[in-house]
C-alpha cells in the first residue's frame, strides 16, 4: 500500500537511469554465477580440455616451456571470447526468442546502458573463469609468469577489455538482425578466431599481413602485448612493441564504442521498422 | 510392421536432421560455414606443428596428428549430433513430446537425427583431408591405402559413435540446464584420451589405461594405419599389435559400449517417461 502511495518522483531520468540501467543488467551476470555454481565448473573444464590437449602436443613435439604457458594463456582468455560470442553479440537474438527484447525496447531505459551492464557484468564474471583457468594450467603444468611490468600489464589488459567488449555491444546491433543464423554465426565465430587471433600460438608466427589483419580484434594484440609482459623471453615473440600495441588498443576501443552506439540506433530502428523485435525465427 | 515403423522412424529424422542443420541459410553460406570451422581447427595444429619443427612437415608425427584430428571430427559431429536432438527437440523446438508420442521408435529417431551431422561431418572431414594432401604435405599413396580396412574401421567406428550418442542422449535426456555441455565435455575428453593428436605415451601413466579402454583410441589407429601404414609404426603406443588384433579389440569394445549404450538409454527413458521429464523446459 505504501508503495502505491508514494510520490511518482523517485523515477530516475538521465545519467542516474543510465548508470542504475547498466548496474541493473549487469547484476544477474555477476549474482547468476553465484545462483548456478555448476556452470562454472562446466565453463571452466571445457576450455581446460582443448588447453591439456594442445600442452600435450606440444609436449609430445618436444616444445620449449614458454609454449606450455602461451597455451595456458590462451586458454584462459578463450573465456572472454566466448562471452563476447554468446554472452554479448548473441544476447538479444537470446533475449528476442524470450520474449525481453520488446520490454527493453519499450522500457524508458538506453539500450546503450543495458549493453555496457551487460558487457561489464560479462566482464566480471568471465574475469573469474579465466583466472580458474590460469590457475588451473599452472599447477597442473607449472607454469609461472614473470611481469615485467604491471602498469603495462594493467593497461593492457583494461584496453583490451574495453575494446573486446566494445566490439561485442558491436556485434550484438548486428546479430539483432538475425533469425536462426545467430547460432550458427557465433559457432562460427570460434575456431577461425583461435586460429587468427593466435590463441594457443604467437601471433608472429603468421604471415605479416594475416596477423595485422587479425589485430582488428582486440585480443590478437592483447594477448600478444600480454606474453611479452609476463613471459621473460615473451618479447621474442612479440608481433609489435608493447607501446603501439597500448595505442592501437586504445584507438580500437574509441572505435568500437563509438561504431556501437551508431549501429546499434541504426539496427534498433530497422528492426522496430521491419518488426523483427518480437519475431522468433525457429 | 515393426520394420518399417524402424526404417520410417530413421529415414524421417535423418531427413529433419538435414533440413535443420542445412536450410538455416543459403547453399554458399552454408558450404563456407561447413569447410571454415573444421579446416581452421586443423590449421591451429598445423601452425603449432610447423613453429616448433621449424617446417619440418616430413616427421611421422606431422601425419599423426593431422589425420588423428581429422577423423576426429566425426566424433563430434556423430555422437553429439545424437545426443543433441534431445536439446533441439525438447528444449528449442519443444516437440520431443510429441515425438514421444508419434507412432515412431525413438532410439532409432535419435540416431536417424545424428545422420545429417554425419553427412557434415564427412564433408568437413574430406575437406580437411584434401587441404592437408594439396597444400600441407599429408601423404597418403592412395595406391598403398588398405582401403577394406579402411572402410571397415570408418564403419565399424560411425556406429560405434552413434551408440555412444544414443548413451549420452539417455543421460541429456535426465539432466537439466547442463545437457548442452554432456556432448562437448565428452568429446573433448575422448579428444585427449583416445590419442586423436598425440601419442597416448604422453599422457602421465595414470591416465594412459582410460586411452586404452577407449574404442575411439583403436578406431584412430586403425584409420591411420590404412592410410599410411608407416606412420603407425613409428610411435611405440600400439605398435606390437597387429591391425587385425586392433581390429577386434576395436569390435569388442564398440559392441561393448554399444550394449551398454542401449541399456543406459532405456533406463534413462524408463525414468524419464516416469518423472514426467520428456516434455520439461529450462529456457536456458
Amino acid at each position: 500500500m505504501e508503495a502505491v502511495s508514494k510520490k511518482y518522483s523517485h523515477k530516475a531520468t538521465g545519467w542516474r537511469l543510465f548508470l542504475k540501467t547498466i548496474i541493473a543488467r549487469a547484476y544477474p551476470r555477476i549474482i547468476g554465477q553465484q545462483r548456478e555454481i555448476s556452470w562454472m565448473v562446466f565453463e571452466v573444464v571445457m576450455p581446460m580440455l582443448a588447453v591439456i590437449s594442445y600442452v600435450f602436443v606440444y609436449r609430445a613435439l618436444n616444445a620449449p616451456e614458454e609454449y606450455i604457458g602461451f597455451v595456458v594463456m590462451g586458454g584462459a582468455m578463450t573465456a572472454f571470447w566466448m562471452n563476447i560470442l554468446w554472452s554479448m553479440s548473441s544476447q538479444l537474438y537470446w533475449e528476442k526468442e524470450q520474449g525481453n527484447l520488446a520490454l527493453y525496447i519499450m522500457a524508458p531505459n538506453s539500450m546503450m546502458a543495458i549493453l555496457l551492464g551487460m558487457a561489464l557484468g560479462g566482464m566480471l564474471a568471465t574475469a573469474m573463469r579465466a583466472i580458474a583457468v590460469t590457475l588451473l594450467g599452472m599447477l597442473m603444468f607449472g607454469v609461472t609468469f614473470t611481469v615485467s611490468s604491471y602498469l603495462q600489464l594493467f593497461l593492457v589488459f583494461m584496453l583490451a577489455m574495453v575494446a573486446l567488449y566494445g566490439m561485442g555491444m558491436m556485434m550484438a546491433s548486428a546479430f539483432l538482425m538475425f533469425g536462426r543464423e545467430a547460432w550458427h554465426m557465433a559457432n562460427l565465430a570460434q575456431e577461425p578466431i583461435f586460429l587468427a587471433s593466435g590463441f594457443y600460438f604467437p601471433i608472429k608466427s603468421l604471415p605479416f599481413w594475416v596477423a595485422a589483419g587479425a589485430s582488428v580484434i582486440p585480443l590478437t594484440l592483447g594477448m600478444d602485448a600480454m606474453r611479452q609482459l609476463i613471459f621473460p623471453t615473451g618479447f621474442q615473440f612479440g608481433f609489435m612493441t608493447v607501446q603501439l600495441e597500448i595505442y592501437i588498443l586504445a584507438a580500437l576501443s574509441v572505435v568500437f564504442l563509438v561504431t556501437a552506439k551508431f549501429l546499434l540506433a541504426r539496427v534498433e530502428k530497422l528492426a522496430v521498422r521491419e518488426g523483427r523485435i518480437t519475431e522468433s525465427r525457429r | 510392421m515393426q520394420t518399417s515403423t524402424s526404417w520410417r522412424s530413421f529415414r524421417m529424422a535423418a531427413w529433419l536432421g538435414w533440413v535443420i542443420e542445412s536450410n538455416w541459410t543459403d547453399p554458399f553460406l552454408f558450404a563456407v560455414y561447413s569447410i571454415v570451422k573444421p579446416v581452421s581447427g586443423a590449421a591451429i595444429l598445423v601452425i603449432m606443428y610447423g613453429i616448433i619443427s621449424q617446417g619440418n612437415f616430413d616427421s611421422a608425427m606431422f601425419p599423426y596428428i593431422y589425420l588423428g584430428n581429422a577423423f576426429y571430427i566425426y566424433v563430434g559431429a556423430v555422437m553429439t549430433g545424437v545426443s543433441w536432438a534431445v536439446v533441439d527437440d525438447r528444449e528449442h523446438y519443444k516437440t520431443l513430446k510429441y515425438m514421444y508420442i508419434a507412432p515412431i521408435h525413438i532410439p532409432l529417431y535419435l540416431l536417424g537425427r545424428g545422420v545429417a551431422r554425419f553427412i557434415t561431418g564427412s564433408i568437413a572431414v574430406f575437406i580437411t583431408l584434401a587441404a592437408g594432401i594439396l597444400f600441407l604435405n599429408v601423404r597418403i599413396n592412395f595406391a598403398e591405402v588398405n582401403w577394406l580396412l579402411f572402410f571397415t574401421t570408418l564403419i565399424v567406428g560411425v556406429v560405434m559413435l552413434a551408440m555412444l550418442g544414443l548413451l549420452l542422449a539417455g543421460l541429456t535426456l535426465m539432466t537439466v540446464r547442463h545437457e548442452g555441455f554432456i556432448g562437448e565435455a565428452t568429446a573433448g575428453a575422448l579428444y585427449i584420451f583416445s590419442g586423436a593428436v598425440f601419442p597416448l605415451n604422453i599422457l602421465p601413466e595414470w591416465l594412459q589405461p582410460i586411452g586404452y579402454f577407449m574404442p575411439t583410441t583403436y578406431w584412430l589407429e586403425l584409420l591411420r594405419r590404412s592410410l599410411v601404414g608407416n606412420v603407425a609404426a613409428a610411435f611405440p603406443t600400439l605398435a606390437n599389435f597387429s591391425d587385425l588384433q586392433i581390429l577386434g579389440v576395436l569390435a569388442g569394445l564398440s559392441l561393448f559400449f554399444g550394449t551398454i549404450s542401449v541399456y543406459v538409454f532405456r533406463w534413462c527413458d524408463g525414468i524419464a517417461r516416469e518423472r514426467g521429464l520428456i516434455d520439461r523446459t529450462t529456457n536456458y
